[in-house]
């Protein structure tokens, strides 16, 4: 059980840790969608097939290509595909806060007693996550669609910037 | 109850109201002014006569009639009159020479432009004069008291555009006013003691048994009965008011004042009402007679001020050049006299001899001084006659004349006087004076050439003026009668008494005694003055080059007036001073100084404003602003610094949270 | 160790990777990628603990995570969206030159 676990998470840290080492933009981008999907396996182990299901479809997916048209959008020269480093000093002092955070992070684990009940995964099924976001959740379900609405109209609007009006538009 | 002395208010209440309508009449009203006047004292006068016959109706009696004025806390203030013989001789006496001065103030100040004001003035005098007569009250004789006064000022500085007539008015009323202090005094005390200002209100009175005999009692340290010290201090009023020594310096000044004035004034009225006031209170004068052991007898008093008054007068008389001065101090001399009979025909010859005297001022066109008058026998024959007649009264030629037999009771009362012989001798003393120095102002007005062309055109007055010469004249002999033998008989209508006659000639010694001295003084006068008459204005008076040092003495008035502006007027300008000192250095000092105070307490605050508020606020204002623009360059528009600093507080709070924890 | 502190350690290194890779790029998307590394990391969490600890409605794990997931989709695309302008502006994504916000 804990060999596949620690398997997952070998290959979701490693991609991660690499994706954002690499120079090239476009292997990093690369790199976070199998670090995504290593995410997804994970929900697979964990028994929470839908997660995974919507983690694999929206990240790895749909994120993954908006980045990339992203990337592809905002670069002028060969170069900018292959940013330089930062300075040195910067590297350090960002590896020295990841450690510090990763330390207290796992100082609390470590400190707090996790009793498991090494029982099996709840089986929740597809017909309950829709009749539990139907019924009880069903205003944040509203929301998030708002949300969502909001925040594409905002993207087109940010996106598309201000185009010079034409004169003959004038009022 | 309906007492004769109901109505005896009216007696001074005419002459009120004719001054009344005389102040709102205008300067061309005179003959408004005038008949209002006159025609108001005539009606005292006849009003007075009627109220004296009731009088004698019932002698001993004193009628009177009280009211209350007005509350002032639990006591009343009550007022009254009083009718009994005294006062209604006085009023009647005051009302008739009034109503000749009056008569003569007709043609004598005919040429005056404010003849008006002057009747108004008069009649207030008036008045006055005889609210002090008639009142029972002690309170309403001081108000009519100080109307008098007050209406003597107006009187004497009647004509105030002379600096000198100013001077001399403020110098009477200022000297009285002194006098009036100590009257405003006794009636305090007295009103203190007794609860009481009224003289008679059947039995309560201040004059009457009860009360009497309380205050004669012994009640001041050194055995002083309260009748004795409220005496003296009334006394010290009349003594004001009569001109008593030491009080007398404003007498001769007062001759400033047109003559019909000096004559009411210093003849008849405001003079008398000093003596008038020691005889309407004399029960309380004479009330610590009988306390044996008291070192201070009130009557001793003025037995003592009397007589030095008598002779100093007559001593200063006799060196004096003005026709009105000689006069005047002749009245300081008569008041020492001080008695009621004598006051009566006093009155009567002083006002004729104040009225001739201004018959011949009018005359030579108001030249006062004597060594330039002269030879005017022949031209003012009636105001001669009238002149010796009074100048014969006064001088108490024997036997006919009024002034004789008053001296005369006087002397002998004097002579029987046990405690001292002195004032029967200052008396004798003054009979010669007077004699002396009456003769000397006939002779020098009347006698001789005339010594000025002032003189040599003088013609008889005209005889408005000269028919109340002669009455007044007439008075002053048939008032001698009275004082004749048939004086008990008139005593004893009076009195209600019966007092055993005199035999005609009793006392005869003293009374021998004062003829020859009358006699002695009317022969030097004549020797000096009459027989070799002054040839010149401006030759030396035989007194005078016989002893010059004594006779300037006596011509300055016995320098009174010298000493006392010397200490006394020192010492009000010494007090004025200080006074001045005082307000300008201390008390201006002190507001300076707090006006200093002020100011610095104005300089602090601002610079406290300034240096501490402003700076304290603009201090923390700029460590404020300070604290911003160092607040502002931490921010570096960097996102990755504000990531870095949220991971760093991440870091360090959750390490809190972890060691919290643990512990 | 026990597999929920096993699940636990992954999603604390895979936060810190994503912290420390947000912080020392420049590019300002793969800055937006950390952050989408930490989002990751906290769903990675919850799911760990449906797993071992459901509680009484064992469906509210899985929607929690639906929900982040939908959420962080909107957030990344606006940040994108943001990205771009921010390239429209300065010809590049360099977040050290996008500082004109100093104080």
């Amino acid at each position: 059980m804990n060999a596949v676990l620690i398997l997952i998470a070998l290959v979701t840290v490693g991609a991660a840790i690499l994706a954002m080492s690499r120079r090239n933009l476009l292997h990093s981008v690369l790199l976070f969608a199998g670090s995504w999907a290593g995410v997804g396996a994970f929900f697979l182990w964990a028994g929470a097939e839908f997660a995974a299901f919507a983690q694999v479809l929206v990240y790895v997916g749909a994120i993954s290509m908006v980045v990339l048209f992203a990337v592809l959008l905002t670069r002028r020269s060969r170069e900018d595909l292959a940013p330089g480093p930062v300075s040195r000093s910067r590297a350090i002092s960002a590896v020295l806060a990841g450690i510090a955070v990763a330390a207290v992070l796992l100082a609390a684990v470590a400190g707090t007693p996790l009793a498991v009940s090494a029982g099996p995964a709840p089986a929740v099924s597809v017909r309950q996550i829709g009749g539990e976001l139907m019924g009880p959740h069903a205003a944040a379900l509203l929301v998030v669609g708002v949300l969502l609405t909001v925040a594409l109209l905002g993207a087109v609007v940010l996106a598309a910037g201000d185009r010079p009006e034409n004169p003959e538009d004038a009022p | 109850m309906d007492s004769p002395a109901d109505h005896l208010w009216l007696i001074p209440a005419l002459p009120l109201l004719a001054a009344g309508l005389g102040a709102l009449t205008p300067r061309r009203g005179r003959r408004f002014a005038a008949g209002t006047a006159i025609a108001a004292l005539a009606g005292s006068l006849l009003l007075s006569i009627a109220a004296l016959h009731e009088a004698l109706a019932d002698p001993a009696a004193h009628l009177y009639h009280n009211f209350s004025w007005f509350d002032i806390g639990s006591g009343v203030m009550r007022l009254g009159w009083l009718l009994d013989p005294l006062n209604a001789l006085m009023c009647v006496m005051v009302s008739l020479v009034g109503l000749l001065i009056f008569i003569f103030s007709l043609g004598y100040m005919d040429s005056d432009e404010n003849f008006a004001r002057f009747f108004c003035f008069l009649s207030l005098f008036a008045a006055a004069m005889l609210g002090v007569v008639v009142s029972n009250s002690l309170l309403l004789l001081f108000i009519s008291w100080e109307l008098v006064g007050l209406a003597s000022y107006l009187l004497i500085g009647f004509w105030f555009q002379k600096p000198s007539a100013a001077a001399a008015a403020k110098k009477a009323f200022i000297t009285t006013r002194i006098g009036d202090l100590g009257l405003l005094l006794g009636l305090v005390w007295l009103y203190n003691s007794t609860g009481s200002l009224l003289l008679y209100d059947g039995g309560g009175g201040v004059l009457e048994g009860s009360v009497l005999g309380a205050l004669a009692a012994p009640v001041l340290a050194g055995g002083f009965a309260a009748s004795t010290g409220i005496s003296l201090l009334v006394f010290c009023g009349a003594a004001g008011k009569s001109g008593q020594f030491p009080l007398h310096v404003w007498l001769p000044d007062a001759m400033e004042g047109p003559t019909p004035v000096s004559a009411l004034i210093h003849a008849a009225t405001m003079v008398a009402a000093g003596v008038f006031l020691v005889a309407r209170v004399f029960p309380l004068f004479s009330a610590d007679q009988a306390l044996a052991g008291a070192p201070l007898h009130a009557l001793t008093v003025v037995a003592g001020v009397g007589a030095v008054t008598a002779l100093m007068g007559a001593a200063i008389a006799v060196a004096q050049h003005d026709l009105k001065r000689v006069l005047a101090y002749s009245t300081v001399s008569q008041l020492g006299y001080a008695a009621i009979f004598h006051l009566l025909a006093h009155a009567f010859f002083k006002a004729l001899l104040f009225l001739a005297s201004g018959s011949v001022i009018h005359a030579a066109h108001h030249e006062q001084d004597i060594r330039r008058l002269g030879g005017l026998r022949g031209r003012m024959r009636a105001t001669f006659a009238t002149f010796a007649v009074g100048m014969m009264a006064l001088a108490g030629v024997p036997f006919v004349f009024s002034g004789f037999w008053s001296k005369e009771a006087i002397l002998h009362a004097a002579s029987a006087w046990e405690v001292s012989p002195l004032p029967l001798y200052a008396g004798l003393a003054g009979v010669v004076l007077t004699a002396f120095y009456m003769t000397r102002l006939l002779c020098e007005v009347f006698l001789g050439a005339p010594r000025s062309p002032a003189a040599a055109h003088a013609h008889e007055s005209p005889k408005v003026m000269t028919v109340p010469l002669i009455a007044l004249s007439i008075g002053a002999v048939a008032l001698g009668f009275f004082g004749t033998p048939a004086w008990p008989w008139l005593q004893s209508r009076l009195t209600g008494a019966e007092i055993p006659g005199r035999p005609l000639l009793e006392g005869g010694g003293l009374m021998a005694l004062s003829i020859v001295l009358v006699a002695i003084g009317l022969g030097s006068g004549w020797a000096l003055y009459g027989r070799r008459a002054r040839v010149a204005a401006a030759a030396p008076d035989p007194l005078a080059a016989a002893s010059p040092r004594l006779f300037s003495f006596l011509g300055a008035g016995m320098r009174f007036d010298a000493l006392y502006a010397a200490t006394f007027g020192r010492l009000n300008r010494f007090g004025a001073a200080l006074a001045d000192v005082l307000d300008r250095r201390v008390w201006g000092g002190a507001v300076a100084t707090l006006g200093r105070f002020g100011e610095l307490t104005g300089f602090v605050n601002s610079v406290v404003d300034r240096l501490g508020l402003n700076a304290g606020f603009d201090a923390v204002s700029g460590r404020f602003r300070g604290a911003g623009r160092a607040y502002s360059r931490r921010q570096t528009g960097e996102a990755h610094g504000y990531l870095r600093a949220l991971a760093i507080a991440f870091v360090v709070l959750a390490l809190l949270a972890l060691i919290g924890g643990r512990r | 160790m026990n597999p929920l502190q096993l699940c636990l350690v992954f999603s604390s290194l895979l936060f810190a990777v994503g912290l420390a890779g947000a912080l020392a790029r420049n590019n300002g998307i793969l800055v937006l990628l950390g952050l989408e590394l930490m989002l990751n990391a906290a769903n990675l969490n919850f799911i760990a603990f449906w797993r071992f600890h459901p509680g009484a409605a064992p469906a509210t794990g899985v929607i929690f995570v639906i929900f982040a997931i939908a959420v962080t989709a909107a957030e990344t695309a606006v940040g994108l969206a943001l990205v771009i302008a921010l390239y429209r502006h300065q010809q590049n994504i360099r977040l050290s030159e996008a500082n004109r916000l100093k104080g």
